[in-house]
């Protein structure tokens, strides 16, 4: 029971990180119709931002809020100069390449700037299990109240704020959000600098879990596309569901059906599997297209 | 469109010049007869490491215009085409490793097992539109190494440490080394898989293949049939890729899990688009590319040619969506264009 006990939890650990790249993935999608192939490396990047600046001696908090303010900034330059070109004027297939580009070049500059060396990255809590318990670590429950926290700042923010409001507006129907004078360029913008920022959040949870390396989020970002489906990829509750699912799922496949070895093939099985029998996730909208 | 045609043809008409023009088509032969010639004598002039580069960038050739053959000529985006190289290769060594058969005889049969597994691949991926075949091969691509290092195959595939191979010898009669002769059969298979591709892309079923890429909904109405030409094309698709990954593993002597990883699906894909989308001269500049552009920039950094070919993607969608194909297309008709008054006068 207390190994069961202790597999549900840092599933849930891993499922907070991929919930929230799940999430990333569905804001970017719910306006652009897009799926961002490369907002696993974004967060990756982000990562050893915090990663030098802790190294350079700035405390853990300030790094992180840099962090997050950078990727924030980043992610409104990359939709702004190199994403809303292309989608201009190419076709899905360009837009596609240029989301692969945008991840290779991303992974060779870390492996450029930082060497392909495996570091270690620090967790912000106490090493000592709360009320030391068994069943889950100190960095693990970190994890899962920070992607919370990061869910309910999101909720507040979307439900609340006129900004959020006009994002959502922006998202649903661009011509008549146009019409009433929200400048819906800057919040497909916007959606993108909000999506690398919370990349880069479950970045900085995962990394002291598996260790930072330029290749860490190629396997999370599969496992985050498996949840935003599972979920339904236009609904952001359910893919954050999804994600928990996910990373419950895999910890019990892994330690009592197949073993660790082949859990990125489950994440694939999981994928195709809910794409050929009900596209549209758990919780997601049936869309009818007429022709 | 009809009106078109009937100007060019009448212009062609009315052209004067006392002499026979060339046609077009014949310049397209002479052209790829002295390319063919070229590619007979290169041996002679270069060292065996090169040459061995040269044999591998056949290799790509041939499974970039695989991968041309669903993604540029159908429209169905693969990301994870290296999974089926890796097939192609896997099958081939544990062919000859295994039950010792003859290294010529595992290439069709890695063909055909593609070919199947592509078919079977195709079917649930005929559900799948753009984006989301995007995604589930992308998947794949992440997930090969891990499937061919699985404990339970790895009597046949070695695990983590792969499979080695003999290199096969040169037959006696063509007194040429085992590195030459690896080339030159290469470069056999090559010709036949490019002329077999030329001929299935040009008929019937490469038009086919290009109305569902453009309006699969008029296709349809035109009488095409949709479901079957997506999953042949992903079989055929397979096939090409499987060839290659067969004549990889013979040429490199070597299969392992790691070399098949993600990266190697991106490195077919950044040779397609360079090369050109739904062109088959674009594989051959494509295969060139991937294969000798990481040497000028490996000096820089371990990364510095994934930098590079992740710039020429996005630089390639930006200023030249047709790839190296269409920029030697363009040059090569002005260049007619310049000599043909010259010649009429």
């Amino acid at each position: 029971m207390s190994t069961f006990l202790h597999q549900v939890f840092s599933g849930l650990a891993t499922g907070g990180i991929y919930a929230s790249v799940a999430l990333a993935l569905v804001m970017i999608y719910q306006a652009t119709n897009l799926i961002n192939f490369a907002q696993g490396e974004m967060a990756m990047f982000s990562t050893y931002i915090a990663w030098s600046l802790i190294n350079a001696g700035v405390p853990y908090w300030l790094a992180f809020l840099i962090t997050v303010t950078v990727s924030f900034i980043g992610g409104m330059v990359i939709e702004r100069v190199i994403i809303r070109p292309a989608v201009k004027r190419s076709s899905l297939l360009g837009v596609v390449i240029v989301f692969i580009g945008v991840l290779v070049i991303f992974n060779s500059l870390a492996g450029w700037i930082f060497s392909y060396t495996i570091k270690s990255f620090p967790s912000p809590f106490p090493e000592q299990a709360l009320f030391n318990n068994t069943y889950v670590s100190s960095h693990e429950l970190g994890a899962i109240i920070t992607t919370l926290v990061v869910l309910g700042i999101l909720y507040g923010f979307f439900r609340f704020t006129p900004l959020g409001l006009a994002m959502r507006a922006a998202a649903q129907n661009p011509v008549s959000s146009r019409l009433v004078g929200i400048r819906v360029g800057w919040m497909l913008a916007l959606g993108w600098g909000l999506a690398a920022a919370i990349g880069a959040v479950a970045g900085m949870m995962v990394a002291p879990m598996v260790y930072l390396d330029p290749n860490m989020m190629q396997g999370i970002l599969i496992y985050a596309f498996a949840a935003a489906l599972l979920g339904g990829i236009d609904n952001p509750w359910g893919s954050v569901l999804g994600g928990f699912i996910v990373g419950v799922l895999e910890n019990l496949i892994g330690a009592y059906l197949f073993g660790t070895e082949l859990k990125l093939s489950v994440a694939l099985i999981l994928i195709v599997a809910v794409l050929v029998f009900k596209p549209t996730g758990l919780f997601g909208k049936v869309l009818v297209t007429r022709v | 469109m009809v009106n078109e045609t009937s100007t060019l043809a009448g212009a062609k008409i009315a052209a004067p010049g006392p002499r026979a023009q060339i046609s077009p088509r014949v310049w397209k032969i002479l052209g790829i007869l002295v390319i063919l010639a070229i590619a007979c004598i290169l041996p002679l002039g270069l060292s065996n490491y090169r040459l061995f580069q040269l044999t591998l960038a056949l290799v790509y050739a041939i499974a970039i215009l695989g991968l041309n053959i669903l993604t540029g000529y159908n429209g169905q985006i693969s990301l994870g085409h290296g999974a089926f190289y890796a097939i192609g290769a896997y099958v081939a060594a544990i062919l000859m490793n295994t039950y010792n058969v003859p290294y010529w005889a595992t290439i069709p049969i890695a063909g055909f097992v593609c070919l199947v597994v592509g078919f079977l691949f195709g079917l649930p991926a005929l559900r799948l539109e753009g984006h989301y075949l995007a995604l589930a091969t992308f998947a794949l691509a992440v997930a090969t190494p891990q499937l061919l290092k699985y404990k339970a195959i790895a009597n046949w595939t070695g695990g983590v440490e792969g499979i080695n191979l003999l290199k096969p010898d040169a037959p006696a009669w063509m007194h040429v080394d085992s590195d030459q002769y690896l080339y030159y059969f290469t470069l056999a298979i090559t010709v036949v898989m490019f002329v077999i591709g030329w001929n299935l892309l040009r008929g019937r079923v490469g038009r086919a293949l290009v109305a569902i890429r453009d309006h699969p909904v008029a296709a349809e109405a035109m009488g095409v049939n949709t479901a079957y030409h997506k999953a042949m094309a992903f079989g055929v698709s397979a096939l090409y890729t499987g060839v290659a990954g067969a004549i990889g593993a013979i040429v490199v002597a070597y299969v392992a899990p790691d070399s098949f990883d993600f990266l190697l699906s991106i490195f077919l894909l950044v040779g397609l688009v360079v090369g050109g989308l739904a062109s088959i001269s674009g594989a051959i500049y494509g295969a060139l590319f991937i294969q000798f552009a990481p040497n000028f920039a490996a000096d820089l950094s371990k990364a510095a040619p994934w930098a590079i070919f992740g710039i020429f993607m996005i630089g390639a969608v930006y200023v030249m969506p047709g790839g190296v194909a269409s920029f030697v297309q363009i040059v090569w008709d002005r260049i007619r264009r310049m000599l043909a008054p010259a010649r009429g006068t």
